[in-house]
């Protein structure tokens, strides 16, 4: 597994050097990942990775990018919307020559257009829900009352804070509309087997749903 | 119909703390929660409360969340259970 970089186009016409982990060998079977979303993608990268390994073991190429603002990405978090996610991720799948994708949970929401896999896929409104309502449970803890109304209507015009993540207003907007795009090849939890590593509190792993959702992989990518 | 409530809380806690087979058996009804497990954090509640909407068939309003449900697994399971009736 190595680093990469891939360059990332801009609104503004510009382009931006995005990171990447890669498993490349110049195979003929190439897998894009498009990330859990947030929280999620640091409770998921674990597992993610472990998935990684085991399809390079199995002869297949794997590439996890950053979504432009996330991890190492040197973008900030609030300038970004849906559409700039999806066309990072079309450009990370042509730079790396992509034959699949698979989205992870909200990664579902912009995986390129290519034959893709959806792992567990989310509306972008369930993982906003979420985060809501943890921002009201955290400022409850601090002796301040939100709600729900509000904060909406503030994160809708300005932008908000969620969970620690600056969401800003134009990807707050895209996300609360957002679905995973019909025709993907839905793969649900309980053909993994267990419960989904992305409810648990801390991150963690399993080596029996990493072998699960790679052996799945691998069968259907499998000229 | 035999409630299973409490059966299918102490499996929504094991899958949110990453708990070992049996040990969210051990929870009576004074098992402290949220301030008290410190991987028990505001995003992970919120996580918890999903899971329980979605595998309890019920929806939490925002102004029913509360400190007291929260604290206790006692507490919890009153609260499920008394939406679950409700629903």
């Amino acid at each position: 597994m190595t680093p990469a970089t891939w360059l990332c186009p801009l609104p503004d016409g510009g382009s931006q050097e995005e990171q990447a982990l890669a498993f490349d060998s110049g195979r003929a079977c190439r897998l894009l990942i498009v990330p859990a979303l947030f929280d999620e993608g640091n409770r998921l990268r674990r597992f993610t990775v472990e998935v990684m390994r085991r399809l390079d073991r199995a002869g297949m190429d794997s590439v996890l990018p950053d979504l432009p603002g996330t991890n190492e990405s040197l973008s900030g978090l609030p300038g970004q919307d849906a559409r700039h996610w999806q066309d990072a991720m079309g450009a990370a799948a042509q730079h790396f020559r992509a034959t699949h994708a698979l989205g992870l949970r909200g990664g579902c929401l912009f995986t390129p257009p290519l034959p893709a896999f959806h792992y567990a896929p989310v509306k972008g409104a369930q993982i906003l829900r979420g985060m809501l309502r943890a921002r009201m449970l955290a400022s409850r803890e601090a002796g301040l009352e939100e709600n729900r109304e509000a904060l909406t209507a503030a994160a809708r015009e300005d932008g908000l804070v969620l969970a620690g993540y600056p969401l800003g207003s134009a990807l707050f907007r895209d996300l609360e509309r957002l679905e995973p795009a019909t025709g993907a090849s839905v793969i649900a939890q309980d053909r993994i087997g267990g419960s989904g590593l992305w409810l648990r509190a801390e991150p963690d792993e399993d080596a029996a749903q990493a072998d699960a959702l790679a052996a799945l992989l691998v069968e259907a990518m499998q000229p | 119909m035999q409630d299973d409530t409490d059966l299918l809380l102490r499996r929504i806690l094991t899958d949110v703390l990453g708990l070992k087979q049996g040990q969210a058996e051990t929870f009576d009804a004074d098992t402290g929660l949220f301030g008290h497990l410190p991987e028990l954090d505001s995003m992970a509640v919120a996580g918890l409360l999903t899971e329980l909407e979605d595998r309890l068939d019920i929806i939490i309003e925002d102004d029913e969340i509360d400190g007291e449900m929260l604290e206790t697994f006692g507490g919890l399971l009153d609260f499920a259970k008394a939406k679950r009736t409700a629903a």
